[in-house]
């Protein structure tokens, strides 16, 4: 059969339309993944926000709570088929200003396309009496709707580093926890916020509805078999006492340093002031306040009480004490002189106060005389038990790490440092392994040269020596229900002196603080009538400036209840600052008041400017 | 005298095919409501709403209709003959001058703007073009074997179709393709119309799989021609095929002994680099396996074929033979060619769609979007559709130009597989009838016209529908009659309807 030309094109038009029709028959009919996929396109994915948990104090305080606050979502595509919006009645309404609401509209039409169905927030965060208006005028603002979110409230002032603060995931937060969290999503950034994330972050929900042809949503999907209510966060009792913790801060105020109070028998942190730190005012808004923060030339971000590298000073010189009666190198009763000093080499001196001479130990602590731990420094590093200088190094390194210095005490607290213990290979790289001897490191008997502590580690020393040998692991967070705490919190750490040394040294605390010695007291001013206080004062060479004022102390002495080590810059002498703040703080926990005698003591440091003046750039 | 004429001519019911503007009507009515469907949002407007598309649309058609009558009625049918020359060459002016002249709108040049108005010179020139054609090839002397005469023809075709290329609307410039159906019909020969597949065919081979696939295609496809224009099926089907079928799977067997020559080395990947392959070969102790790789024996195999043919060609002076040789050697020259020009000549976007098309490139977010969204509307219609303005897909705004070049999607979504078969049917029928008429007039420059008109209906409706449903690269050209758009609604109305008055014309007297 011989076709024309004109039927071969007609043909070709034939087959050229029923291979279209093949098409449309096999995605329109024989396969359904189209239509499942514009189900899917259908869909609208609603977030249900969780609430977040609250934080409460030992006593049952809210720390951290949550109160409700409204974002005001926008719907990019519906405005731009509004032919008029009042923006000088919209900006009114959400308190803000005509130049901001404009900004943001042009941004919307500008991107309208990429932006799609998509909702976008254009203001977060509105108080609930500026959304109430908002409805009333909701009418004027067809494209514009709230969103509850829950948001951080803080009842109480107290311990802003401490809590930390809760943003908005960041770039950053996104890749370190991939598919955990959207843009738009809260997280604890800092301190407890962010150490017990997931405890306190709860669950999203979701509600999946199906929008029509319209565009207007029509029913959950599937009658809600596959929404998702959301799970509020687990509430968490932390170890803080409220009250103590913001007694703390007011006494730290313009102050710069750290108090941190344990509770000896379980390590359970009863306050830890960071000075300047936060303000919970600061936290609730940090978003306004972040960049003042962060700038400020003082550093209240900050948290020295586990960040700030000291030297001990004087509190040093118990460790030391300690290891040289565990060694037997040392007996209570050994006495050595001081004739305001100790001279190590010819013509060099390591100074001291004057006070009589000789000492035995508890004399020695009392008064806190340089020179006699000089003497039980030397006979540590100069035991015959041991080949070489760097054994006996080594040696002294081990105790002082067992007791929780030089290292992570692993708290359950973020971004906790170790502080630093030297080491002898250290001295042997700086002064040849034959080079250096006990004189070269003589700083280290009285706790300065190379050792740096954080403030906790000797608020954990103190809290060792008030339990007489050993400690529980600092934490913050109580066991609760619904919040478990590692097992390593409940277990007793046991420094590698043995209890009945400690008993030895305590006398020597105590009559620092309430006297009875041959010799002087140095920490008479923490004295509590009525309360057996132990401490010991510290005064650390600052090559920054002034001398560090340290106090460590401890009460009752025979059972002892709370452990309080206070550390301020620049302020001199340990007993000047840090013994009546420590001292103070003390007072309050047992007795719930200042007495009146010692009014006097906390108008003093209530008046107390000791900022040190800033270096000029 | 009146009368004396009345008595000649045939009234309207007899000189007009209706089949024809039944089925414009239709279109432009069912386009106007797929329109409305299409902007149709949460806070619907009245159809005649002139500030949307589809009231737009309607003062469009109403605007066409009245082209439609003008032409019909109004003007003399032969005044296109005059004009046809004129045109042409104003309409090249204004094509070349938009190019400097206009505003860039999605990276190309081709709109002119006067206020709220635009248009596009490529749509006039469709017309112009065709009635030009229709021109040229009517005269009493032409001859399409003359050498002279068909360069006319080519550059009467190509010179539009370049310039449209230079404002970078290669979309619109396919559709110039439409003008060697007419050619065709007028005595082209039918090689070139299959040379044409064949560039296509060879193309996507060569990209998609391999020069070798391509190759192998390429023989089987001539190799089967020729023997059933020699009446040799069955001794092709006993003699040619084996050897066609072992050169196919060839590579496979390659691939199969190298994995078991030379064990550890991943030659699966060859596919997609052969250097791969020559690499780890060269470094093995089977390195003389080298120059029997099955290009090369394919290389030899068919050069000694082509010999072969060419020397039987010449004793017995066969056209038939030399034809076949001369399609073997143009298409291995495109198939080497294919590479360079899909990664130098063509743009970047443009390679995207097709990388997309062949489904070598998953890209559901750029260029791929569309079409995957397009499909998911299209394809979520069902046999009978949601219902109209029952749409979901397209009204969330997935689908993008959703009234102008991907209308069918609505059509697909709201009215189904039945809707669109509504729709494929009535531009069939028109296009047949189209040929049916052309077919019938005495006077060849209606012939050449109408043949003109089918051909550019027959490219928009294949490519804008084909690229909806994913079976064509997304080339922005409008569903005639259907898309939103004036300048384009009244270009096809006035070519559609010049060619019923040419027709009319002629049925009036004869």
């Amino acid at each position: 059969m011989d076709l024309g030309r004109k039927e071969k094109l007609t043909i070709g038009l034939v087959v050229a339309a029923a291979i279209l029709l093949i098409r449309l028959f096999s995605i329109q009919i024989s396969d359904d993944k189209y239509r499942k996929e514009s189900e899917r396109n259908a869909m609208v994915y609603e977030d249900i926000f969780p609430t977040r948990g609250v934080i409460y104090d030992r006593n049952g305080r809210i720390l951290v709570g949550n109160k409700v606050a409204y974002d005001i979502l926008v719907s990019p595509k519906e405005l731009s088929k509004l032919n008029y919006l009042d923006t000088v009645a919209l900006a009114n309404v959400l308190d803000t200003t005509v130049d901001f609401v404009r900004g943001r509209l042009k941004y919307y039409h500008t991107y309208r396309t990429r932006l799609g169905n998509q909702s976008q927030v254009m203001i977060k965060q509105i108080s609930p009496e500026n959304y109430t208006r908002f409805e009333e005028h909701a009418y004027m603002f067809p494209a514009f709707k709230g969103q509850m979110r829950s948001i951080r409230d803080y009842p109480f002032n107290a311990g802003g580093n401490l809590l930390g603060y809760v943003s908005e995931v960041d770039a950053n937060d996104l890749k370190k926890h991939p598919g955990e969290y959207r843009s738009g999503d809260y997280i604890g950034k800092t301190g407890i916020e962010a150490a017990r994330e997931e405890d306190l972050r709860g669950k999203k929900g979701c509600h999946i509805y199906l929008r029509d042809a319209t565009n207007t949503v029509q029913a959950p999907y599937e009658n809600g078999m596959y929404d998702q209510e959301a799970v509020p966060g687990n509430d968490i009792i932390t170890t803080i006492d409220a009250e103590l913790q913001q007694y703390g801060q007011e006494l730290m105020r313009n102050k710069v340093g750290s108090v941190v109070a344990i509770e000896p028998k379980t390590g359970e942190i009863l306050a830890m002031v960071s000075s300047p730190g936060i303000d919970v005012e600061q936290l609730a808004d940090i978003r306004l306040h972040y960049n003042e923060i962060v700038n400020d030339p003082y550093k209240p971000m900050l948290n020295r009480t586990v960040q700030g590298y000291y030297p001990p000073g004087s509190v040093f010189k118990l460790v030391n004490g300690l290891i040289g009666l565990e060694e037997g190198v040392l007996q209570p009763e050994d006495r050595h002189p001081c004739y305001a000093g100790y001279q190590y080499a010819a013509g060099r001196k390591l100074g001291c106060h004057s006070h009589s001479s000789p000492l035995n130990l508890l004399d020695a602590i009392a008064t806190s005389c340089n020179a006699y731990f000089c003497y039980v420094f030397r006979d540590i590093l100069e035991n015959k038990k041991f080949a070489s200088i760097q054994d006996a190094f080594d040696h002294w390194r081990d105790y002082v790490l067992s007791f929780g210095f030089g290292r992570k005490l692993e708290s359950d607290f973020p971004a906790e440092l170790s502080g630093s213990i030297p080491t002898s290979s250290r001295y042997n790289k700086i002064y040849g392994r034959r080079g250096w001897k006990f004189q070269t490191i003589i700083s280290l008997s009285i706790g300065q040269g190379e050792i740096l502590a954080t403030p906790l580690q000797l608020a954990n020393l103190c809290a060792t020596v008030a339990n007489r040998g050993w400690y529980r692991i600092p934490h913050i967070v109580k066991d609760s229900k619904d919040v478990r705490i590692d097992d390593k919190y409940r277990e007793k750490q046991y420094t590698m002196v043995d209890t009945l040394q400690f008993k030895k040294v305590i006398k020597g605390m105590y009559w620092a603080v309430n006297g009875g010695g041959s010799a002087g007291q140095t920490g008479r001013i923490a004295a509590i009538p009525g309360l057996d206080v132990c401490g010991k004062t510290g005064t650390a060479q600052n090559p920054h400036g002034k001398d560090n004022s340290v106090f460590i102390c401890f009460a009752p002495m025979d059972d002892p209840q709370i452990a309080i080590a206070a550390y301020v810059e620049n302020a001199g002498f340990g007993a000047t600052w840090a013994g009546p703040i420590a001292s103070l703080m003390m007072e309050l926990y047992f007795n719930g008041e200042i007495s009146p005698e010692r009014q006097y003591l906390e108008d003093r440091v209530f008046g107390a400017n000791l900022m040190p003046p800033l270096k000029k750039q | 005298m009146l009368d004396q004429r009345q008595l000649y001519q045939r009234g309207i019911k007899n000189t007009i095919d209706w089949w024809i503007v039944a089925c414009y009507v239709m279109l432009t009515l069912f386009g106007i409501m797929n329109i409305y469907a299409s902007v149709h949002s949460s806070e619907p407007n009245s159809i005649f709403d002139l500030t949307c598309n589809s009231g737009k649309q309607i003062i469009w058609t109403a605007g066409a209709y009245v082209i439609a009558l003008l032409v019909l009625f109004l003007f003399n049918p032969h005044i296109w003959e005059v004009i046809a020359p004129p045109a042409y060459a104003i309409v090249q002016i204004l094509l070349i001058a938009v190019i400097f002249l206009s505003s860039d709108v999605k990276g190309s040049h081709s709109w002119f703007k006067f206020g709220p108005v635009s248009f596009q010179p490529a749509e006039l020139s469709k017309i112009t073009t065709s009635l030009f054609l229709a021109l040229i090839l009517s005269q009493q002397n032409f001859k399409m074997s003359e050498p002279k005469h068909f360069a006319a023809v080519a550059a009467a075709i190509l010179v539009p179709m370049a310039t449209i290329v230079l404002e970078s609307e290669t979309g619109s410039a396919l559709v110039y393709c439409a003008f060697i159906f007419m050619l065709y019909r007028e005595g082209l020969s039918g090689w070139l119309l299959t040379l044409g597949g064949l560039i296509i065919l060879l193309f996507i081979l060569t990209l998609k799989f391999s020069t070798y696939t391509s190759l192998v295609a390429l023989t089987i496809l001539v190799s089967l021609c020729c023997s059933s224009y020699r009446k040799r099926f069955k001794s092709w089907l006993t003699k040619e095929v084996p050897l066609l079928l072992f050169l196919a799977f060839l590579p496979r067997l390659w691939h199969a002994l190298l994995n078991r020559l030379v064990p550890g080395a991943d030659l699966a990947i060859a596919d997609v680099d052969p250097s791969v392959t020559d690499t780890v070969l060269k470094a093995s102790q089977w390195s003389f396996l080298l120059p029997f790789r099955p290009m090369y024996l394919l290389g030899v195999l068919l050069a000694f074929i082509i010999i072969k043919a060419m020397i039987r060609a010449y004793e017995e002076k066969s056209l038939a033979l030399w034809s076949a040789v001369g399609a073997m050697i143009i298409g291995i020259t495109l198939t080497f060619s294919a590479s360079f020009v899909f990664k130098n000549v063509l743009q970047d976007h443009q390679r995207t769609r097709i990388e997309v098309l062949l489904g070598m490139k998953e890209d559901l977010a750029g260029a791929g979007y569309n079409v995957h969204q397009s499909m998911v509307a299209i394809g979520s219609g069902g046999f009978v559709g949601k219902g109209y303005l029952q749409g979901t897909q397209t009204t969330y705004g997935f689908v993008p130009e959703q009234s102008t070049d991907f209308i069918f999607c609505t059509v697909g979504e709201e009215w189904g597989f039945l809707g669109c078969a509504f729709v494929i049917i009535l531009y069939v029928i028109m296009i047949w009838r189209l040929i049916n008429d052309a077919d019938d007039c005495r006077e060849a420059f209606t012939r050449v016209y109408g043949y003109c008109v089918a051909g550019i209906l027959f490219m928009h409706l294949f490519i804008n529908i084909g690229m909806t449903i994913g079976i064509m690269p997304v080339i922005g050209i409008p569903l005639p009659l259907f898309s939103y758009g004036g300048s384009s609604m009244w270009a096809f109305t006035t070519l559609i309807f010049i060619f019923l008055a040419l027709y009319r014309q002629e049925k009036k007297y004869f």
